[in-house]
C-alpha cells in the first residue's frame, strides 16, 4: 500500500478494501454494528439515546464475558458449553446462601462449583482427551442435576439478591453502567493475557499445532486444565453479575446465553478450529448480537419468526465476515 | 529372453510443480519372473509404483500390459488390468472383520483361506476384527488377499519388513512360486539378501530415471550400488573443513551416551556416543529405526530398553520437556510437525520460552524481541512474510524450526533430515550453521537421506540398518559408495563376491542380524 508511484498498477478498489479489511478485521464488524444501530434509529426514531445505550451495554456484558470463555477455549480448538450451567449455579447459590451467610462466605460457596467443574472439564479434555463438546456438555448436565437437588434443600430459606450485585448489575452512574467497573478491567485482562503472556501464546499455539507445542516442551494437560478453570471462573463471575441484572434466580438463568456466546465469538472472528481469533472481535460480536435482539424485538414479530430471522442473520453475518476477512 | 513382457512401462514422468519426481522411468517385467525395483531414497521408486497401481497418474509415458496400451487411472483400473499392489502399510480397514474386508474388495473367500494356510497361518478366524490382528499377520493377510484374485503382476513393497522369520520364509517361498506359475512379481526391497535369493532381474532407478536393468547373479550387488550412485561414485572427497580439523581433544565423558537402546521392534540394541563439538551423522534407508532413535532421544516416545546418559547422568525422558531441560532439542523432518503455521515467526521461535508453567505470565517483550531477532539474523531468515509462518518458503520455515533452538540455546540439536525439499542455497546455509554450532561446542546428531551431505557436515557417521547400528565410520572413509553399501547392510571392506550372495538359501529374515554381526563393530 505504499506510494509506489513508479509502477501505478491500479489495484481495483474492491481488492483494496478487501485487503484493508483483512488487515484490520475489527473494522467490518464495527461498520456492521453501526449499520444495525442506524437501522434501529430509522425504524424507531429517537430510540437510540443515552438510556438505551446504557441498557444495551448492561445486557451485552454478561454475554461478552461468556463469549470470552468461548473465545479462549475455541483458540485451542475446544468449546465450553458448561458456562451456562456454571453461571446459573453460582448465581443460584449466591442468592440462596446470602440469606443466612456472610456475603463473602456466600461468594466463596458460589464460586466452588465453578472451580470444580472447570477442573473436571480440564482434566477430561486435557488428560483423558474427551472431546470438549461432549465433556462440557456432560459436566453441564451433571451440574444442572446437582443444582436441582440443591434447590430442594434451600426451598424453605428463600432467596435474595445482594444489594451490591443489584447495584453492579443494574446501576448507572453518570450515564455509565456500573457493570463496566467490573467488565473493563476484566476485558483488558483477557486481551492482555491473549496477546502478551506466555499462557495466551500457548492457547494459540496449542490450537494451531498441538504436536509442535509438545515438541517445544509444552505439557498439553497443564494448558488445558488452566484454561477450563479460567473459563469456568469467568462464567461464575458472569452468573453473579447476571443475577444482579435479572434479579430472579431460576434453574435456567444463564442457559439462554450459551449458544449466543458461541455465536458472538464466531462472529467476532475466532475460528472454531483453533489458533485464530481474539477477544476484541468477540466484544463487538456480543454487542452486535445484543443490538440485533433489540431490533428483532421491536419489529413485533411472532417469537418463531424472530428466532428464524435471528438464526439466518447470524449465519449470513458469519459467512460474509469470513469471506471479507480471509485474504485468499 | 524372447517372451513378450507382461508389463512394459517406458518414458514415465511425473512432475509435482517444478519438481520432477520421475523423469524417464522404464520397467519391463517378463512372465514368470520376480523383478526387483531398486533405488536410493528419493530415486522415484514409490512414485513409479503409485503410477503403476493407479494411485496417481503420470504426466508422460506409456504403459503396456500384455502388449496393449492401458490407461491406468485409478486403483480399480489397475486391478482390472491385472496389477495388484501390497503396500507396506496394511490396507485392511481396522474396524471391519476380515470377512467384510474381503467382501469390500470382492475377494473370493476360499482361495483366500487356502493362501492364508499356505502362508503359514493355519488358524485364522475370519470373524476377527482387523484391528485386533497383529501387524505381521495383517501383512500376510494383505498378501493372501492379493494372491486370491490371481493378478498377472503382483507389486510387493518391502513385503518382509516387520515379519518374523518363519512367516518371512513362507512368504518368500510363495513369491518365488508365483514366478514359476507364469505370473510376475515386482519386488521392492532394501535387502540384497532377499533380492539375490528371489529375483531374476533388477531395474535400478536414480534421480527419477531408469539407469540400468541387471540380471541377478553373484557379485552383481557392486554393480547395483554403482548404478544407484551413478557418476557420483568418483566425485567429491572431504571438502576442506577447518572447523572439524581443530576439533577439541576428546572430552573425558560424552555429552550423550546411548547404550543398548531398544524401541519396540523397530530399534534394537543401539549404542553410541555423541561428544560436545561434533556433528554425528546418521545414515539409514527409510524406516530402519532412525525415526524411533530420534524420537526416543527427544523424549517423544519411551524406549523399551537400554539407557541414555546425558553428561554422565542417566536420563529418563517421559515428555519432550525432559529432554529440553537436559539441553536436547529435536528438529523434526516434517516442518508441519514443528510449526504453528498460522502464528508469526516471532511466536514460533519464542514458543519454548513459554512452555514451562512459571513462564506463563507476562512476556518480557523487549528481551524476547532481541533474542528472536538475533536468531533470525544468525539464520538469515527472510522475514518479509513473518506475520504467518505458512506464507514463508519451505527453506525459511525450516530455518525457523532451527532458529527456535538457537534462541533457546540448546546444547544438543537432533536434526532429522533438515534439508529435505529445500533449495540448494538454504541447504548450504544449514550445513554452515551446523558446523558453526559444533565449532561453538554444541553437539549435533544429523540424520540425512542425502548421502552427499555426510561429508560436508559430519565428523562421524552412524549407519543403521534393520533397527541395528551396523557401523560407525570416521568421515574420511565415509564416501558415498561406502555409505550406500553400509546402508544396505553390506559389510564394510568386502568387495565383489559377498558371502550372502553366494548362498541364496540363507535364511533371509535372519539376514539383518547376520549382517550386523558380520560387520566389524566399530568401537565408539
Amino acid at each position: 500500500m505504499s506510494s509506489t508511484a513508479i509502477t501505478p498498477a491500479p489495484v481495483p478498489l474492491g481488492r483494496r478494501i478487501k485487503r484493508f479489511m483483512a488487515d484490520r478485521p475489527l473494522i467490518p464488524l464495527i461498520i456492521l454494528l453501526v449499520i444495525l444501530v442506524v437501522i434501529l434509529q430509522l425504524l424507531r426514531p429517537g430510540i437510540v439515546n443515552e438510556r438505551w445505550i446504557a441498557n444495551t451495554i448492561k445486557f451485552a456484558i454478561p454475554l461478552a464475558i461468556l463469549a470470552g470463555c468461548q473465545t479462549m477455549t475455541m483458540l485451542t480448538g475446544g468449546i465450553d458449553l458448561s458456562v451456562g450451567t456454571v453461571a446459573t449455579m453460582s448465581a443460584f447459590i449466591m442468592a440462596t446462601q446470602v440469606v443466612n451467610q456472610d456475603p463473602a462466605v456466600a461468594f466463596l460457596l458460589a464460586m466452588m462449583p465453578a472451580v470444580l467443574i472447570g477442573l473436571v472439564n480440564g482434566i477430561g479434555v486435557g488428560v483423558f482427551r474427551v472431546h470438549p463438546l461432549i465433556m462440557t456438555l456432560g459436566t453441564s448436565l451433571i451440574g444442572t442435576g446437582c443444582l436441582q437437588v440443591y434447590q430442594r434443600t434451600v426451598i424453605a430459606s428463600g432467596a435474595k439478591i445482594p444489594d451490591f450485585l443489584a447495584w453492579l448489575g443494574t446501576g448507572v452512574t453518570w450515564g455509565f453502567p456500573n457493570a463496566l467497573l467490573l467488565y473493563v478491567p476484566l476485558a483488558g485482562l483477557i486481551v492482555f493475557t491473549l496477546a502478551r503472556t506466555g499462557f495466551g501464546r500457548l492457547l494459540y499455539a496449542v490450537g494451531d499445532n498441538e504436536r509442535a507445542t509438545r515438541l517445544s516442551g509444552v505439557r498439553y494437560w497443564q494448558v488445558i486444565t488452566a484454561l477450563y478453570i479460567t473459563s469456568s471462573v469467568l462464567a461464575g463471575i458472569t452468573g453473579l453479575l447476571y443475577i444482579g441484572l435479572i434479579k430472579a434466580p431460576s434453574l435456567s438463568l444463564a442457559e439462554p446465553l450459551v449458544l449466543p456466546s458461541v455465536a458472538a465469538a464466531v462472529i467476532g472472528g475466532t475460528s472454531i478450529f483453533g489458533g485464530r481469533g481474539g477477544y476484541t472481535g468477540t466484544i463487538v460480536g456480543a454487542l452486535i448480537l445484543t443490538v440485533l435482539t433489540t431490533l428483532l424485538t421491536i419489529l413485533q414479530m411472532p417469537e418463531g419468526a424472530r428466532r428464524i430471522l435471528f438464526g439466518l442473520i447470524v449465519l449470513f453475518v458469519t459467512a460474509a465476515y469470513l469471506r471479507i476477512v480471509e485474504d485468499k | 529372453m524372447t517372451a513378450n513382457p507382461l508389463l512394459d512401462a517406458s518414458g514415465v514422468a511425473k512432475n509435482y510443480g517444478a519438481v520432477a519426481a520421475l523423469r524417464d522411468a522404464s520397467l519391463s517385467v517378463l512372465p514368470g519372473e520376480v523383478h526387483a525395483l531398486m533405488g536410493a531414497n528419493g530415486a522415484g521408486k514409490s512414485t513409479l509404483v503409485k503410477i503403476l497401481t493407479g494411485a496417481i497418474s503420470a504426466n508422460a509415458g506409456r504403459i503396456l500390459i500384455r502388449g496393449e496400451a492401458r490407461d491406468i487411472r485409478s486403483p480399480a483400473a489397475a486391478r482390472r488390468a491385472g496389477l495388484l499392489p501390497v503396500y507396506q502399510e496394511p490396507s485392511l480397514i481396522p474396524d471391519l472383520d476380515v470377512l467384510s474386508n474381503l467382501r469390500l474388495t470382492g475377494t473370493p473367500v476360499e482361495p483366500f483361506r487356502a493362501w492364508v494356510r499356505e502362508l503359514g497361518i493355519p488358524d485364522l478366524d475370519l470373524r476377527e476384527t482387523a484391528r485386533d490382528i497383529p501387524l505381521a499377520v495383517l501383512r500376510v493377510l494383505d498378501l493372501a488377499r492379493a494372491l486370491a484374485v490371481e493378478p498377472d503382476v503382483l507389486l510387493l513393497d518391502e513385503m518382509t519388513a516387520a515379519l518374523p522369520a518363519n512367516l518371512a520364509e513362507k512368504v518368500l517361498d510363495v513369491v518365488r512360486r508365483q514366478g514359476d506359475a507364469g505370473r510376475a512379481v515386482i519386488f521392492i526391497s532394501h535387502r540384497f539378501v532377499e533380492i539375490s535369493a528371489l529375483c531374476d532381474r533388477a531395474t535400478v532407478l536414480r534421480d527419477g530415471a531408469t539407469v540400468g536393468v541387471v540380471d541377478i547373479k553373484p557379485g552383481v550387488e557392486e554393480k547395483i550400488v554403482e548404478l544407484m550412485l551413478g557418476t557420483r561414485v568418483v566425485k567429491t572427497h572431504v571438502a576442506a573443513r577447518t572447523a572439524a580439523q581443530k576439533a577439541a581433544p576428546a572430552p573425558a565423558r560424552p555429552r550423550i551416551a546411548v547404550r543398548n537402546l531398544r524401541v519396540g521392534t523397530k530399534l534394537n540394541d543401539v549404542s553410541f556416543d555423541l561428544a560436545d563439538g561434533e556433528v554425528a551423522g546418521v545414515v539409514a534407508l527409510e524406516g530402519q529405526g532412525q525415526d524411533e532413535l530420534f524420537a526416543a532421544l527427544a523424549g517423544s516416545i519411551k524406549p523399551s530398553g537400554g539407557t541414555i546418559e546425558v553428561d554422565g547422568q542417566p536420563a529418563k525422558f517421559s515428555h519432550p520437556i525432559d529432554a529440553i531441560r537436559a539441553g536436547i532439542a529435536y528438529v523434526p523432518g516434517d516442518r508441519s510437525e514443528a510449526l504453528a503455521m498460522q502464528r508469526s515467526v516471532r511466536e514460533n521461535i519464542a514458543l519454548p520460552f513459554s512452555a514451562a508453567l512459571r513462564n506463563w505470565g507476562p512476556i518480557p517483550m523487549r528481551r524476547e524481541r532481541a533474542t528472536v531477532l538475533s536468531a533470525i539474523q544468525r539464520l538469515q531468515i527472510d522475514t518479509r512474510a513473518q506475520g504467518e509462518v505458512q506464507r514463508l518458503s519451505g527453506g525459511n520455515q525450516q530455518k525457523v524450526t532451527i532458529a527456535r533452538w538457537i534462541a533457546a540455546d540448546a546444547r544438543t540439536i537432533l536434526c532429522f533430515d533438515p534439508t529435505r525439499g529445500i533449495d540448494v542455497g538454504t541447504k548450504q546455509e544449514i550445513y554452515l550453521l551446523l558446523r558453526e554450532l559444533a565449532g561453538h561446542g554444541k553437539s549435533v546428531l544429523f540424520y540425512t537421506s542425502e548421502l552427499e551431505e555426510v561429508q560436508r557436515v559430519c565428523d562421524r557417521v552412524i549407519v543403521i540398518f534393520g533397527g541395528r547400528l551396523v557401523d560407525i565410520f570416521p568421515v574420511e572413509e565415509a564416501d558415498e559408495p561406502a555409505l550406500m553399501r553400509a546402508a544396505y547392510g553390506l559389510p564394510r571392506g568386502a568387495r565383489a563376491d559377498v558371502g550372502i550372495l553366494a548362498d541364496p538359501s540363507a535364511n533371509p529374515s535372519d539376514s539383518t542380524s547376520a549382517n550386523a554381526s558380520d560387520t566389524p563393530e566399530a568401537a565408539p
